[in-house]
């Protein structure tokens, strides 16, 4: 790595200019991506940490790690972070932020400087969360629900809920540059229906984030004045209504599930394209999925609540619009699986994250539709069935198409190769690992283990045993790219611009790319995904 | 000229103006979101405690509501008046009918504060030491609607002063006149918040006010 070395390389947006100003006041949508996934990584090992010590806990039967009020604070950060600081911006604000100038041959986002600024929100956001943790923790689990957060709870319940209510601008701004950019930037001939799929899943979630982050944030201002000065919105004995800030969370927070997997939805079907060396099939198909799944995620919150006091003819119109929903998904799925048919299928490392991903969303999304049965729910609802069912949505399928997302374009993003050999073992032992922690869990909810308690009966012991030790071998599964990513970005092998032999805009520029993205403007005259 | 103003990730202006244009819109759709999540908050509730609700209603002064309501809307007009000024590139009174239009908006929020202090002498406003005091049934109902009144109008008015910053900014722009060409999209831009803000107004003057009438 001589002065040589750079010298000889063109010019790229890593390398120009290289200074700490540079780069907190860039506003390269690239650099923007890269500072979001550092921070989003720090966040994801604090959860991470959190999520190791509950399974500690959980080892054995008894109490004996934490005392409840512990590890109800553990759980409840671990839900937080996870979600709100983690899951939420995952794919949009670093592969996002990365790619959709990149796809549509634009120079940049359409506001460069709201993008930077939304980067500060989220850091801002994230302060006030960890100086809840500092002030000792907050206990209402990642969801505040009230009477409890506005109550009762004696935890730093104003300071967390401030952290989530500035992030959420965050996304938004992030949401609104995505839109506006889609429609307005995009390449010459690159009609709406030649877009990548990628940029499909990235729209429509970014029309959930503006849409829907708005009403989470007027509900978290009024948990902290209901909190802090009492005004009785969520509280019974002021003519309030505790089941009203249900509705109003969930009608934020269930689109949000789609925030999370919609994108994931996008890596997966660029990287199933790619390493089928098909095109993907029945393209209109899954962009008229990608937009039903994000119009029906708006009016299935109340699926949520079958069993908090919530009317039954609510309960069945929600229940019927949950199973709807499992219609795109299938589409989804069974386009994914039909598009590897009669193709040429390698299975690099980004490809065995993707196909992990089709399985663990597959039993995500099927246990989703025990759940929105409405007798099956009343059994199973706040079981461990719900946590693992969402963690297979969640992690299963979110965190592990990012990963796939993040080494598929890794030399892109980069310049480097990483080491395809133990990228493919991290892949296995994500998978194996996951299962091993989660697989467990749905038999122990249907067994009637509740969530959030930190100690249990006997019986349940040896399937808590096997979650636990599978949590040690998903931790393996995300240190491992840890360190052979971090070892590739100073000593990996030099990318070409397209190591994939891919199609699509971003891989026609040098790897990584140059600051404004482009020697010259791309046009663009066919169809996404001309593999051949 | 016509270059310099053109940001270097666009192509021309005409593809910078829809960007900013479409901006603007998406911006409002969330804001509508934002004060959507209280409406509906503050309906359900409404349909719960109905008539205390309606009792309640009639302690606001329908008459200063009413006023405001026209003192904003006129403000819709002046604003407008004052886009199309600047699209006949008539500085003079541009500048006059942004003035007019600050001085609506300052006029409303006088109004408003003028009425939020007459709650305050009344105790109908718990804050400083004041303890809620209410003459009609169920006052502790009452002060659930009286709560929704200040969150929804306070926010309401945190947006008009967001809304008179603009106008301010964009006074110093027209007395400036560089570039006098932009200033009409910019003044759209402005407008257009403008009238969200009258809208959510109207929205507001008739879920609380009109509801004691």
């Amino acid at each position: 790595m001589s002065n040589n070395d750079e010298a000889n390389s063109p010019k790229h947006y890593l390398s120009d200019p290289w200074s700490i100003r540079g780069w907190l006041l860039t506003t390269d949508h690239k650099r923007i991506a890269w500072m979001y996934a550092v921070s989003i990584t720090g966040f994801f090992f604090l959860g991470g940490i959190a999520a190791l010590l509950i399974r500690l806990e959980l080892l054995t039967g008894p109490g004996d790690l934490f005392n409840s009020d512990t590890y109800n604070e553990l759980f409840s950060l671990h839900g937080i972070v996870m979600v709100w600081f983690f899951l939420i911006p995952s794919i949009p604000a670093t592969l996002g932020n990365f790619l959709v100038p990149l796809m549509i041959g634009a120079r940049d986002l359409a506001f460069p400087r709201l993008n930077l600024l939304s980067w500060y929100i989220y850091t801002l956001g994230g302060i006030f969360t960890l100086g809840a943790v500092v002030a000792g923790g907050v206990d209402t689990g990642w969801t505040f629900y009230t009477p409890f957060s506005s109550l009762f709870s004696n935890t730093a319940v104003i300071a967390a809920v401030t952290g989530v209510f500035i992030v959420g601008f965050s996304s938004i701004l992030t949401g609104l540059n995505f839109v506006v950019t889609t429609h307005t930037m995009r390449a010459r001939g690159l009609t709406w229906f030649r877009l990548p799929l990628f940029m499909w899943a990235n729209y429509a979630t970014s029309l959930i984030m503006i849409l829907a982050t708005p009403v989470l944030s007027v509900t978290l201002l009024l948990i902290a004045l209901e909190r802090g000065l009492g005004i009785g919105i969520f509280d019974p004995s002021l003519g309030g209504d505790p089941l009203l800030f249900q509705h109003l969370f969930w009608f934020y927070s269930h689109p949000a599930v789609y925030i999370m997997i919609l994108p994931a939805m996008g890596v997966v079907s660029e990287i199933v394209a790619c390493f089928s060396r098909n095109p993907v099939f029945g393209y209109t198909g899954m962009v008229l999925a990608i937009m039903s799944i994000a119009l029906f995620g708006f009016v299935v919150w109340g699926h949520h609540m079958f069993v908090a006091g919530q009317s039954l003819y609510a309960g069945l119109l929600f229940s019927f619009f949950s199973f709807l929903v499992a219609v795109p998904s299938a589409i989804k799925t069974l386009n994914w699986t039909a598009t590897m048919f009669r193709g040429r299928v390698t299975f690099s490392a980004p490809m065995i994250y993707a196909l992990s991903f089709l399985g663990l969303f597959t039993i995500g999304g099927l246990t989703g539709i025990f759940l929105a049965a409405l007798a099956l729910d009343v059994h199973l609802h706040d079981t461990y069935f719900v946590t693992a069912h969402f963690h297979y949505i969640m992690v299963g399928g979110a965190v592990t198409a990012y990963l796939g997302g993040l080494h598929f374009w890794w030399p892109k993003m980069t310049g480097r190769l990483y080491s395809e050999l133990w990228a493919r073992v991290a892949a296995l032992a994500l998978f194996i690992g996951f299962n091993l922690t989660f697989y467990p869990q749905f038999l122990l909810g249907y067994a009637g283990m509740p969530r959030r308690y930190h100690s249990y009966p006997e019986a349940f012991e040896l399937l808590h045993i096997l979650s636990t030790l599978g949590t040690g071998i998903l931790a393996i599964g995300y240190l491992l790219p840890l360190g052979y990513l971090l070892h590739s970005l100073f000593r990996g092998e030099r990318a070409s611009a397209n190591p994939w032999k891919a199609t699509g805009l971003e891989w026609k520029t040098s790897s990584p790319p140059p600051t404004h993205n482009f020697a010259t403007t791309p046009e663009v005259n066919e169809a996404a995904y001309g593999y051949q | 000229m016509a270059t310099n103003d053109v940001a270097h990730h666009f192509d021309n202006a005409e593809q910078q103006a829809r960007a900013v244009a479409l901006g603007i819109w998406v911006f409002l759709a969330t804001e509508l979101l934002l004060f959507g999540g209280l409406f509906s908050a503050f309906i359900v509730l409404k349909v719960q405690h109905t008539e205390v609700f309606s009792e309640a209603a009639t302690h606001l002064s329908l008459f200063l509501g009413t006023l405001n309501t026209a003192i904003l809307l006129t403000s819709g007009l002046t604003i407008f008046l004052t886009e199309q000024a600047l699209h006949a590139q008539r500085r003079t009174l541009a500048i006059g009918l942004l003035a007019a239009t600050a001085f609506l908006g300052c006029a409303f929020i006088g109004v408003k504060g003028y009425e939020w202090h007459h709650e305050y002498q009344q105790a109908l406003l718990p804050v400083l030491d004041v303890r809620f005091h209410y003459p009609g049934s169920a006052p502790e109902v009452a002060e659930l609607f009286f709560n929704f009144y200040y969150i929804m109008t306070g926010l309401h008015v945190v947006h008009m002063l967001v809304g008179l910053g603009l106008l301010a900014g964009m006074g110093v722009a027209v007395i400036r006149w560089r570039q006098p060409k932009t200033l009409n999209r910019r003044a759209t831009l402005i407008a257009l918040y403008w009238a969200f803000v009258d809208i959510i107004w109207v929205v507001l003057f008739s879920l609380l006010y009109l509801q004691g009438a």
